[in-house]
């Protein structure tokens, strides 16, 4: 089976790094993966993206045109990708920033104010990794030793603080509502 | 062996390292950066050089100079820098100097885009530079096969004294997949018997030059690199056969096209369309034999690029026009989709039978 997913939103809230942290849980659970920034003019005007795609065959395409899971953080991206979305596929977004309502019934939409948790809970900025940890509350894709794992080996030891601050922000994610 | 998760320009950077190149000359340029930033980074501590030129020109000819001492070096660039480059590497072949050119393309002409493309094919395999020569292209798909490529072209760059490439691309260079690397090189080829090493007056020096005034030593020097290049031709063809038993439309594609056109061929299998997928790993020499294998039961060849169609004067060419072949792809940094692909699939083969 292949997952794959595209997250997307401004440049700085983690989108990179968030793709980055499901690379490397597909890493440390054995599975085939590839991992594909946007970069150059993209990076520009409100839609930073990344491809991801997990997998126990070898990956074709890393591109993912059509995607099974779409974490949006912002309105430009959510408008990109919303309609790509395969049927019965997975959307997660930022409703702390992204306004637009969801037309589509073919899916599983879920909509949490990550960006407004993130701040109550005094850790701004894990937006990312709040609605990651919902999503893989939902989705099963990883469990949160794997995703602790990846965090160890994919976070330099020089900044080994960041680790808690993060796996705190996925539990909050997993388990918010 | 532990699998790590790198970039293609970390993992083409770090395997360069590891099968012994000691001298690396760049100048940077996007989609390539990560090549540079690296090398830059661990060069000096792996006992190498690590050296910004002032341009691609400047970068490639001090390539020919440290491979004229008998040091591995190499070069890394993207397309609008590998055309600068062009220069340094037909003097370089034409010393018979062994040095590894790596192309992470970009689209084109002239300053182009700097998303992925496939469009440098004509220049890599029939023109790198003026002259009569030839170099070795390599073609990987995957972070991992960058890695492999990087060893194998070190090593025959050495064997037949000749500058290779690997022809990779922006999609391949920025991508991060696992990735396991061999153990670090540490007998490498002795190359005193012809390298400007230094003689100590105990022999003759040894000249390492490109201009030969005399035509008819010119001409000679030519043939005799021919006859390299025919052993290359015969034994260093590579390509993979992607479920091309049985397949009455088969696609050919490299690099990053190829793993789109890959994706397309598995969901026109799964749905009973007899198609499979041919990639040359070396583009010149192009696999001839390997696509004759491929080949045999096809009624129709589907070329894709990204490009407006390059490699596919070398497809028709080894299939001498035999099997009629349409052509696919997206280029200026485009990248096709494998639907794109898939729908050309069933508009050739008419869908599943």
């Amino acid at each position: 089976m292949t997952t794959e997913i595209i997250l997307a939103g401004f440049g700085g809230q983690g989108i990179l790094f968030t793709g980055k942290i499901l690379a490397y849980c597909g890493l440390m659970a054995g599975k085939e993966l590839s991992w594909l920034p946007s970069y150059g003019p993209e990076m520009r005007g409100g839609t930073a993206n990344c491809s991801v795609c997990i997998s126990d065959e070898p990956i074709g395409s890393p591109l993912v045109a059509n995607p099974d899971i779409l974490i949006a953080m912002n309105g430009p991206s959510y408008n990109k990708f919303i309609d790509a979305v395969k049927p019965n596929g997975l959307v997660l977004v930022d409703s702390s920033i992204v306004e637009e309502e969801c037309k589509r019934e073919d899916i599983t939409y879920i909509s949490i104010p990550a960006t407004d948790i993130a701040a109550e809970n005094g850790m701004n900025g894990s937006a990312n990794m709040i609605l990651m940890g919902r999503m893989l509350a939902e989705s099963g894709l990883f469990n949160i030793d794997t995703v602790q794992k990846a965090m160890e080996k994919c976070i330099p030891p020089k900044r080994a603080n960041l680790i808690d601050v993060n796996m705190k922000a996925v539990k909050i994610g997993s388990e918010s509502k | 062996m532990e699998r790590s998760l790198m970039k293609g320009n970390e993992a083409l950077a770090e395997a360069a390292i590891r099968c012994g190149c000691k001298c690396f000359f760049g100048y940077p340029i996007t989609p390539q950066t990560e090549l540079s930033a690296y090398m830059a980074k661990r060069m000096e501590k792996s006992g190498g050089v690590f050296l910004q030129a002032e341009s691609e020109i400047a970068a490639i000819n001090m390539v020919l100079g440290a491979a004229s001492t008998g040091v591995r070096a190499m070069t890394s660039s993207s397309s609008p820098g590998v055309s600068l480059k062009a220069e340094g590497i037909s003097y370089m072949a034409g010393s018979d100097l062994p040095a590894v050119i790596i192309n992470v393309q970009r689209g084109g002409p002239g300053l182009g885009s700097i998303q992925p493309a496939q469009s440098d094919y004509f220049q890599a395999t029939k023109a790198m530079g003026h002259g009569d020569f030839h170099i070795i292209v390599y073609a990987p798909c995957s972070v991992q096969e960058m890695v492999d490529t990087v060893t194998l072209a070190f090593d025959k760059a050495d064997e037949y004294r000749t500058p290779v490439m690997i022809l990779a691309d922006g999609l391949l260079g920025q991508m991060m997949e696992p990735v396991t690397f061999p153990e670090p090189k540490t007998e490498l080829p002795d190359k005193s018997d012809w390298a400007a090493c230094g003689h100590k007056n105990k022999r003759e020096h040894h000249i390492i030059n490109s201009l030969f005034l005399d035509a008819p030593l010119l001409e000679a020097k030519v043939l005799e690199r021919f006859e390299r290049y025919k052993a290359i031709e015969e034994n260093e063809t590579d390509a993979e056969l992607y479920m091309c038993e049985g397949a009455e439309l088969v696609i050919t594609a490299y690099g990053a096209s190829a793993r789109v056109a890959k994706s397309a061929v598995t969901k026109a299998r799964s749905e009973g369309i007899k198609a499979g997928l041919f990639r040359p790993k070396t583009l010149w020499p192009f696999p001839v034999k390997e696509l004759a294998e491929a080949t045999k039961d096809a009624k129709h060849i589907l070329d894709v690029e990204m490009s407006m169609g390059q490699m596919i004067y070398d497809v028709k060419l080894a299939t001498e026009c035999r099997i009629p072949t349409t052509f696919f792809g997206r280029t200026g940094g485009v990248i096709p989709t494998p639907a794109e692909v898939y729908d050309e699939i069933k508009k050739l083969t008419g869908g599943a039978q």
